[in-house]
């Protein structure tokens, strides 16, 4: 199993795509280290701007960039590029449709140690509900280089969720990234599950465990958050004797509503994997925060056996 | 455009504005009136624009960061021809081309979408910004409230001003003096102004903001200023030009009665104004 840094990814891609584009820009508030938007620094200083410790100013000013035909990515971690300045991404970015994209890095738990202050369960749930917000979560390093280069090319506001962690590879290098589409990463015929961002892994993993079980689970990546395509996940949903949700968030407003909204009416048991409406904490691993917040591949087994 | 034919804009501006809300409406009367001298001064002298191209790329552009001042911009734009007069009429009606705030979307000439206090000065440093990558020669207006100076954004926009060298940067303050719930300096100062933007690393001109000559001088005489931004602080009185609404924080976003109405359009009416 290949281990890759998603915001390495992230960040190399930034540079990729300032070298074929200069009207690529980038702005960090002092956490460029971190969101790896120094290697963009280090190659491109002249479109790189440091904006100091002031995420509202710097998402207003990517606003301004975006207004002179610049694509302007704003980074910080995922607490602070959406919490803090949603005002700024709402007023002055989604109702303009501008072309500001904004990385939300070190999200979900990712940043163990530095607790809830910096953890963010609910980034995904506040950008769903700006109009004309794109929202992305992708599971591994390769599909977010995809995701990254789509959001240069896509003209509008989009959303994009980085862990800050190392992740297994989900895809071959090759993948295509299609905004909106589920995309089956296992087939099975009892259950499915609908997986985003760091928990399409540990799907996979429950997956195995189930057939073991005697459990046949069909696993999708749900990489996009919005917009939705409720048809295709009813498709990959009918039949089935249950579905489990999975995702590193609040239970409220990510992946969980995505897919029970879409379900809505069809009759199909629905159980879900995240967080339950509440903050985190430290801890001395990301995966002992998983394991104390029920988001483990386990937790995902349990599920399935109580569906089936 | 002489001094006295730009004098007479401003008050077009006014009485357009008067026109736009009508009586018995709720419109921002006061920072709309206080600003209006300046707003004539950047369209009808100073910016270079062409309102049958909008989006001509070397325009200079201009930003109400105190967006609910818009009326005074639709005024002016209309007045421009960026759009048919009846549009004016339509103000805020379902489905209308000039919304309560600025909509760039809706409004030809209109930059930004701005409205919440204190962002639309860092729009303004993020266009100066890529104006400058770009080495193109526009430069960038923003008119910001001194009820809006509380903001915090708006010093880490002036921050950013002066850390990028933003010359092609200038904001006008419209200093009324009131905000929505009364005089400024007691219900939340923002005192000492001029000090603050100094501090900030701005170059500050102060002008009675109702006098042509002083704007007019202010506007060019900041244009040299190389290194960093600058800052009109344009002394003004909200409600200007409409005695009844003049220094009278109820007029902030106000109604007029019938008889205001007329008695409004009168006062433009003997100054030659209709």
């Amino acid at each position: 199993m290949k281990m890759q840094s998603q915001r390495k990814a992230y960040g190399e891609t930034l540079v990729q795509l300032g070298r074929e584009n200069k009207n690529i820009v980038v702005l960090d508030a002092d956490l460029s280290k971190s969101t790896m938007t120094c290697f963009f620094e280090q190659e491109f200083p002249d479109r790189y701007f440091e904006m100091g410790i002031a995420e509202a100013n710097m998402i207003s000013f990517a606003a301004g960039l975006s207004l002179t035909g610049k694509i302007a990515f704003v980074n910080s971690f995922a607490v602070f590029s959406t919490g803090r300045p949603f005002d700024q991404i709402r007023q002055g970015v989604a109702i303009g449709k501008l072309n500001v994209k904004i990385c939300g890095s070190s999200a979900g738990l990712s940043d163990f140690g530095d607790g809830a202050t910096h953890q963010s369960v609910e980034d995904i749930a506040i950008m769903r509900a700006i109009p004309n917000m794109t929202v992305i979560s992708p599971c591994d390093a390769i599909e977010t280089k995809k995701a990254v280069r789509f959001a240069a090319e896509y003209d509008g506001p989009v959303y994009i969720r980085v862990s800050r962690n190392d992740l297994p590879d989900i895809f071959p290098d090759d993948m295509e990234f299609t905004l909106g589409k589920p995309v089956v990463l296992r087939e099975g015929n009892d259950i499915t599950v609908f997986a985003t961002g760091t928990m399409v892994y540990e799907a996979l993993v429950a997956a195995e465990k189930l057939s073991s079980l005697g459990i046949s689970a069909r696993v999708v990546n749900v990489s996009t958050l919005k917009p939705v395509d409720d048809e295709s996940i009813i498709k990959l949903a009918e039949g089935m004797k249950g579905i489990i949700t999975a995702e590193e968030h609040s239970i409220i407003g990510g992946l969980a509503s995505v897919v029970t909204y879409a379900l809505r009416g069809k009759g199909i048991p629905v159980e879900s994997i995240a967080i339950n409406d509440e903050f985190g904490q430290s801890a001395g691993s990301h995966d002992e925060l998983l394991a104390h917040y029920g988001l483990k591949a386990d937790n995902i087994v349990e599920k399935a056996k109580a569906l089936c | 455009m002489t001094i006295q034919q730009l004098e007479k804009k401003a008050k077009e501006i006014r009485l357009t504005i008067v026109k736009m809300v009508g009586p018995c409406k709720t419109g921002h009367f006061g920072g709309s009136c206080s600003i209006a001298d300046v707003v004539a001064a950047l369209y009808f002298h100073k910016m270079r624009h062409d309102p049958k191209n909008p989006k001509w790329p070397e325009r200079d552009r201009l930003i109400f960061s105190k967006g609910h001042a818009a009326i005074a911009q639709y005024a002016a734009l209309g007045m421009c021809g960026y759009f048919p007069e009846e549009e004016m009429w339509n103000l805020k009606e379902l489905g209308c081309m000039l919304q309560g705030h600025p909509d760039m979307n809706k409004t030809p000439g209109v930059e930004a979408n701005t409205g919440s206090l204190g962002q639309g000065l860092s729009i303004s440093c993020g266009i100066a910004a890529g104006l400058k990558l770009d080495k193109n020669p526009a430069r960038v207006y923003c008119i910001v409230g001194d009820g809006e100076m509380a903001e915090g954004q708006i010093w880490e926009a002036a921050m950013a001003a002066s850390f990028y060298k933003l010359d092609n940067l200038l904001v006008i303050l419209d200093h009324n003096k009131l905000q929505a719930t009364g005089p400024i300096a007691e219900r939340f100062n923002t005192s000492p102004v001029r000090e603050k933007w100094e501090a900030f690393g701005w170059h500050t001109v102060e002008i009675n903001g109702h006098d042509m000559n002083e704007i007019v001088e202010s506007l060019d005489s900041t244009e040299k200023v190389k290194g960093k931004p600058s800052i009109i602080i344009a002394h003004t009185i909200k409600g200007k030009g409409i005695p009844f609404a003049e220094n009278n924080a109820a007029f902030h976003n106000g109604s007029m009665t019938q008889e205001q109405f007329e008695t409004a359009c009168g006062i433009f009416s003997e100054q030659g104004v209709m």
